[in-house]
C-alpha cells in the first residue's frame, strides 16, 4: 500500500474505501470517497485490500497563464518564499512556501490587466530561515532585472523577516524604478487569502512613479487598501492580522485602493528616473542586535566582542538605556574596535543619551545613538556601513545620518 | 395516493444541530447569539476561488465565484480574530467533540481511529475564510424507526456558518459562525415522505435526550436528499420544521414527475439541443406599456432568446403554482435579472399580443416554440438568458442534479449545482485529534438512557401502560415527570397534566410557553396535600402561565380552587339533599346522578368528584332509608 493508492481497509465491522495519503504518525490516512480524510489505527483484526495501485495525487495540469500585453509596463516578480502561493504539505501536514509566476499569474489573473510580466524563482525558503547572503543575492537579481530594462519589481516574500530583506534592499540599491516587497498573512491556499489584494495593489506601485523599495500589504483587516511602507520605516506589529505591518516614526509613503488602483501619496518620494541604478550589495555580517532587559548580564556583549564581531545594536529601555553594569563591558568592546549602536526597544520615538547619568556614561564608553531608527534596520545598516568603513567617526556619521529615509531631523506629532 | 414505491422514491436526510457547549468550535467565544445592531465592527472582504487538495475546481465553487464575491462581516465583542479569519484556530472544543460522540453512539455508529479536520470550501461569504472546518467523526450507523432500519452513513462535526443580515445579499453576521454542530447524514434509505419526516423526528429526539444540544428556532436543520426512478439527486437545503419535511419529500417527487413528463413530451417533439442565439429586441418595446421594460429601457436593452419546441411547456406547473418558467427565472436572478417573461404567459403584465409576435418573428420562432424575454443592463440579460437555455437544455435530459432551497410552502428553489467531492483538502492549522478507547467507553458510560429502556422502566416502575409511557418518554418533559414522581401522586396524573392538558390549554390560546418545572411541582404538591383537587388543575395551570411570577398556591387561592374540607363538602351536600327530599323520596336511588349534575355545578375544581359521589350517596341513602 503507497501513498496515493485506491484501498479498502476493513477494520472490525467497518470498511473505509478512499485513497491513501501521506500519514502524519502511525496512523493511516484516507481520504474517502466524501472528502474526508481519516486516520486508522492498524490492528491485528485491519485488512487491507489495494483496489488501484499508483493513483498519482498529482495536481491537474494548469491552464496556462494569461499572456502579457507588451504595450503594459514590464514588471519581474522574483520569489523568494513565503506564502503569497503555497501549498499543502502531506508529509508533515502543514503549509508550506511553493511558487512559481506561473503559479500566481494563473491564481490572480486581474495581474495581467496591470502589467507585462515576466519572472523568477530566486530561491524558496521560508522567511524565517533568510540569512544576509540571501539578501545579497537577491539585491544582485533586483539589479539584473532593472539592467534587463525591467520597469518595476515585485518581490515575493515570506512575512515574518520580509521587513529586514527590505531594509538591505533599501541600502543595497540605489534605484530608479519601483522595488516592491509583498507577502500575505493569510496562506494562498484559501479564498480568504489576502495574497490577492496585496499582490494586485504591489503590482500598482511596481508601475507607478514611487522609485524606492516599499511594502505593499493590507491597511486594515479589511480588502480594501493597501498601504505603501518606506522599506526602512515598516515592521511587522501583528502576528496574524492582515493589517499586521506599520510605519513607524514616519508616515506610510502613500495609500493604494484596490477597487480603482488609484494611488494616493501621503507626502515626498523619490520619483521614478530620477537616480542611476547603483548596486553596493556588501555586508559585514558580524553583526547582532542584543535587546537589554531588566537584570541581563553583561557577559552577552563579552560574549560578541570575543566572538570578533563589528558591529552591534542594543535596543535599550526607554531613551536607550541599559544598567550601569553594562557599561564596562561596553566600553571594552568599543575600545576593541567593534561599534555599539543604541536603539530604544519603545521602537516609537528617537533615542537620547544626553538626559540620564546613565546616558551620558553610555556615550563617554563610545556608544552611537541610532536616533530614531528601528533596531533590526539599525542592524541591517550597521552591517552595510561596516562594510564600507571600519573608521570610528566615519562608521558614527554614516550611522546618524539618513541614507534611505531610516532616519528622521524631525519628530513630528503623530 | 401516490404509490411512492412505484416511483422509485428514495430520500435521505442531513440533520444539522447546534449543540450548546460554552465556546465555539475553534476559538473560546461564546456560543451566544447577538442583536445586529451591537455589532462593534465591520469588516468587507473578498474571496477568491482555490484550488482543492486534488487541483480540481468545484462546481459549485466555479458557479458561485462567477456570480458575487464581496462580502461584509459585522463583528460583536463576543466574536474573535478567529472569526474574522485573522488568526488561526485555536484546538478542536474537546466538550463539542464528546458530545458528537455521544450522539454517534447513540446512532450506533462506528467511530473513526483519528478524526481529521478538513476545510470544505464555501465561498457564498458565509465563512470568512471561504471554507467550512468540518471533521468526520462516525459512520456505519443505524436506526430503527417505524420497523424499519435506516443506515446513518456519517456524523461530522463542523462550524456553524455566520447568518446572513436580511435583505441584505451579502453582509453576515459573525456572532453564529462557530458554533459547533454536529451533521447527521442518513443512507438513502427513506421510502415515502412519512418516513423523511419519522426519522427526521426520531434523530432529533435523539438528539434532544443527550441534554446538551441547543433548542428553539433554526437551531435544527434538515436538508432532503430526493430522487426517483429515473430522476436525480435533489438536495433540498433549510427545512427547518419537521412538519415541512413531508411536504418537501411530496412536492420534489411532484417536481420530478412534472419534469419527467416534459422530457417526454420534447422528445416526442424531436427537441434538440439549444444553442443560446440572445437577440436584441428593444426597439420593439420603444413604447411599450410593460412597466417592468419601460424602466429597464431607460438605462438598459430588451433580449430575447427562442427555446424550440418549448412552447407551452415552460408555463407548465410542475409543483403547485410553480411552473418550468419559474425554474429558468431562479437561473435568470442569479445575474441581477429581476424578472424574465415567456410567451407560454404573454400577451400580459402590459405586454401586447403585437409586441409578443413582433419578437416571435424577430426570433424566428415557430408556433411550438417558447420564446424567453428579460430587460436590464446588456451583460446581466445575457448572462441570465445563456443560463435560461442551460437550464433549457437541462429539460431534455429530465431532473438536473442540484441543490435547492426550501421555501416555507414546502415548494423549493433552485440555490446552486450540487457540490462534489472535491471540496475538501485538510485544516492544516488544526492538528488531527485520536480518539481513545478509554475516552469512548468513559462517554458510553454516561449515554443518556434509551428511549427503549426508558419506556419499559416507566412502564413496570410507574404501571403507565404502554401508550401514556411512549408518549413521556419521547417528550422533552421526561425529567420534569420522574421528578414530580417522586411526590406520591398518580402518574397517568401527572402524564396527563404534562402532555394533554397543557396542548389542550396551548390550542385555547393560553400562554403555556410561560410553564416552568417549579410551576408543575408546586401544583402537585398542592395535589398531594389535598390542598385542591385535580378537577382544579386546567385552571390552575391558566393562571401561572398568565401570571407566571405568582405561586400555584395563590392562583388557587383566588380562583376559589382549594378544596373544601370534608365537613364543608358535606355542609353542601346536606343542604342540597334536603331541599330535594321530596324528588329523592319519589325516585329512590335513581336521583344521584342528577343531583351530582347540582352540587359538582357549586363545588367544581374545588373538591374530588370521587368523594362528592360517596358522600352524596351515603346522604341520599340515609333519606330513602328513613321511615315514613
Ligand atoms: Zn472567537
Amino acid at each position: 500500500m503507497k501513498v496515493g493508492d485506491r484501498v479498502r481497509i476493513k477494520k472490525g465491522d467497518v470498511t473505509y474505501t478512499g485513497l491513501v495519503m501521506p500519514s502524519t504518525g502511525e496512523y493511516i490516512v484516507l481520504k474517502l470517497d466524501n472528502g474526508y480524510n481519516v486516520g486508522i489505527k492498524k490492528d491485528a483484526s485491519t485488512k487491507i485490500t489495494v483496489l488501484k495501485k499508483g493513483a498519482k495525487i498529482a495536481r491537474r495540469k494548469k491552464t496556462p497563464a494569461p499572456l502579457g500585453n507588451r504595450a503594459l509596463p514590464k514588471v519581474s516578480i522574483l520569489s523568494t518564499g513565503g506564502t503569497i502561493a503555497s501549498k499543502v504539505d502531506y508529509r508533515t501536514g502543514a503549509v508550506s512556501s511553493q511558487f512559481s509566476v506561473g503559479d500566481i499569474l494563473s491564481a490572480i489573473p486581474e495581474l495581467a490587466e496591470i502589467a507585462n510580466f515576466n519572472g523568477r524563482v530566486i530561491y524558496g525558503i521560508l522567511s524565517e530561515n533568510m540569512r544576509a547572503e540571501y539578501w545579497q543575492e537577491l539585491a544582485r537579481a533586483v539589479a539584473d532585472d532593472i539592467k534587463k530594462g525591467a520597469d518595476g519589481v515585485i518581490i515575493t516574500h515570506g512575512t515574518d523577516t520580509m521587513t529586514y530583506t527590505a531594509a538591505a534592499l533599501s541600502f543595497m540599491l540605489k534605484t530608479p524604478v519601483p522595488i516592491v516587497l509583498v507577502g500575505s498573512q493569510r496562506s494562498a491556499d484559501r479564498p480568504s487569502s489576502d495574497n490577492v489584494v496585496n499582490a494586485v495593489c504591489a503590482a500598482r506601485v511596481a508601475t507607478s512613479d514611487i522609485a524606492e523599495v516599499t511594502v505593499v500589504m493590507h491597511a486594515t483587516s479589511s480588502d480594501d487598501q493597501c498601504l505603501i511602507h518606506r522599506g526602512t520605516r515598516v515592521r511587522k506589529m501583528h502576528t496574524s492580522k492582515r493589517d499586521a505591518f506599520q510605519s513607524i516614526n514616519d508616515k506610510p509613503v502613500g495609500l493604494v485602493d484596490y477597487k480603482d488602483k488609484t494611488i494616493y501619496p501621503f507626502g515626498e518620494y523619490r520619483k521614478r528616473n530620477v537616480q542611476e541604478l547603483v548596486l553596493k550589495e556588501g555586508l559585514e555580517t558580524k553583526c547582532a542586535l542584543v535587546k537589554f532587559f531588566p537584570g541581563a548580564s553583561p557577559m552577552i556583549i563579552d560574549h560578541y566582542a570575543d566572538a570578533g564581531y563589528k558591529g552591534l545594536v542594543i535596543e535599550g529601555t526607554g531613551l536607550g538605556h541599559v544598567s550601569t553594569e553594562w557599561i564596562p563591558s561596553i566600553k571594552r568592546a568599543v575600545d576593541n574596535g567593534m561599534h555599539v549602536i543604541m536603539t530604544s526597544q519603545c521602537l516609537s520615538g528617537r533615542v537620547c543619551d544626553r538626559v540620564y547619568d546613565t546616558g551620558r556614561d553610555l556615550l563617554k564608553a563610545g556608544v552611537i545613538e541610532g536616533e530614531d531608527m528601528l533596531p533590526e534596520v539599525a542592524l541591517v545598516k550597521l552591517m552595510w556601513v561596516l562594510d564600507r568603513t571600519d573608521g570610528q567617526e566615519e562608521v558614527r556619521q554614516l550611522m546618524q545620518t539618513s541614507l534611505a529615509g531610516e532616519i528622521s531631523e524631525r519628530s513630528t506629532y503623530g | 395516493m401516490v404509490d411512492y414505491r412505484r416511483l422509485g422514491l428514495k430520500a435521505g436526510l442531513e440533520v444539522h444541530q447546534q449543540l450548546d457547549t460554552a465556546n465555539k468550535l475553534f476559538c473560546g467565544c461564546p456560543t451566544k447569539l447577538r442583536d445586529n445592531n451591537e455589532s462593534i465592527y465591520e469588516i468587507r472582504r473578498h474571496l477568491h476561488m482555490t484550488e482543492s487538495e486534488l487541483g480540481e475546481i468545484d462546481r459549485a465553487v466555479m458557479e458561485a465565484v462567477q456570480v458575487q464575491r464581496r462580502f461584509v462581516y459585522k463583528g460583536y465583542d463576543t466574536t474573535c480574530l478567529v472569526e474574522n479569519d485573522e488568526e488561526p484556530p485555536q484546538v478542536l472544543n474537546q466538550e463539542a467533540l464528546d458530545i458528537a460522540l455521544e450522539v454517534a453512539l447513540l446512532l450506533n455508529m462506528r467511530v473513526v481511529d483519528e478524526t481529521h479536520t478538513m476545510r470544505k470550501i464555501v465561498i457564498d461569504g458565509s465563512n470568512t475564510s471561504g471554507f467550512q472546518r468540518t471533521a468526520l467523526i462516525a459512520s456505519n450507523g443505524n436506526i430503527v424507526v417505524d420497523g424499519s432500519a435506516v443506515r446513518i452513513d456519517i456524523l461530522c462535526l463542523e462550524e456553524e456558518a455566520a447568518q446572513r443580515i436580511p435583505d441584505d445579499g451579502r453582509t453576515y453576521s459573525l456572532d453564529r459562525l462557530g458554533i459547533p454542530l454536529v451533521e447527521i447524514g442518513t443512507a438513502p434509505d427513506i421510502t415515502t415522505p412519512e418516513q423523511a419526516r419519522s426519522v427526521a423526528e426520531h434523530i432529533g429526539i435523539i438528539l434532544r435526550s443527550t441534554g446538551k444540544v441547543k433548542r428553539g428556532i433554526g437551531t435544527i436543520r434538515q436538508d432532503v436528499n430526493i430522487s426517483i426512478a429515473e430522476g436525480a439527486r435533489v438536495e433540498i437545503k433549510g427545512v427547518q420544521t419537521l412538519n415541512l419535511i413531508k411536504s418537501i419529500v411530496e412536492n420534489e417527487v411532484t417536481r420530478q414527475v412534472g419534469l419527467l413528463r416534459i422530457r417526454e413530451e420534447l422528445k416526442k417533439r424531436g427537441a434538440m439541443r439549444i444553442k443560446a442565439d440572445v437577440i436584441g429586441v428593444s426597439d420593439i418595446f420603444a413604447n411599450t406599456r410593460c412597466t417592468v421594460i419601460e424602466t429597464a429601457l431607460k438605462s438598459g436593452i430588451v433580449m430575447a432568446v427562442n427555446l424550440p419546441n418549448f412552447g407551452g411547456l415552460v408555463g407548465r406547473e410542475i409543483q403547485s403554482n410553480r411552473t418550468l418558467g419559474a425554474e429558468f427565472s431562479d437561473h435568470a436572478k442569479r445575474f441581477g435579472v429581476g424578472r424574465i417573461f415567456h410567451t407560454d404567459e404573454l400577451p400580459k403584465y402590459g405586454i401586447t399580443k403585437t409586441e409578443v409576435n413582433t419578437v416571435r418573428k424577430k426570433v424566428r420562432a415557430g408556433p411550438d416554440d417558447c420564446v424567453v424575454i428579460a430587460a436590464g443592463d446588456e451583460g446581466q440579460v445575457r448572462s441570465a438568458l445563456n443560463a435560461v437555455v442551460k437550464r433549457a437544455n437541462e429539460a431534455l435530459d429530465g431532473v438536473p442534479e442540484e441543490t435547492r432551497r426550501a421555501l416555507p410552502d414546502g415548494n423549493s428553489a433552485y440555490m446552486r449545482p450540487l457540490p462534489g467531492a472535491a471540496r475538501m483538502y485538510p485544516e492544516t492549522d488544526v492538528l488531527p485529534v485520536r480518539i481513545s478507547k478509554k475516552r469512548l467507553k468513559r462517554i458510553k458510560r454516561s449515554l443518556p438512557e434509551l428511549f427503549q429502556e426508558r419506556k419499559e422502566r416507566y412502564m413496570k416502575d410507574y404501571g403507565l401502560n404502554e401508550e401514556l409511557a411512549e408518549l413521556i418518554t419521547r417528550s422533552a418533559n421526561a425529567p420534569l415527570f420522574e421528578q414530580i414522581m417522586r411526590l406520591n401522586i398518580s402518574p397517568t396524573l401527572v402524564v396527563m397534566t404534562l402532555e394533554a392538558t397543557t396542548s389542550e390549554l396551548k390550542r385555547r390560546g393560553v400562554p403555556v410557553q410561560n410553564l416552568e418545572a417549579m410551576h408543575f411541582i408546586e401544583l402537585f404538591e398542592l395535589i398531594c396535600a389535598n390542598k385542591i383537587a385535580k378537577e382544579g388543575i386546567p385552571r390552575v395551570l391558566e393562571g401561572l402561565a398568565n401570571n407566571p411570577d405568582k405561586t400555584a398556591e395563590e392562583i388557587a387561592s383566588e380562583a376559589g380552587l382549594q378544596t373544601l374540607d370534608r365537613v364543608a363538602i358535606e355542609s353542601v351536600i346536606e343542604r342540597i339533599v334536603q331541599s330535594k327530599r321530596a324528588f329523592i323520596k319519589e325516585k329512590g336511588y335513581g336521583v344521584i346522578g342528577p343531583l351530582m349534575g347540582v352540587v359538582m355545578l357549586e363545588l367544581r375544581g374545588k373538591v374530588d368528584g370521587k368523594l362528592v359521589s360517596t358522600i352524596l350517596k351515603e346522604k341520599v341513602s340515609d333519606i330513602i332509608k328513613e321511615r315514613g
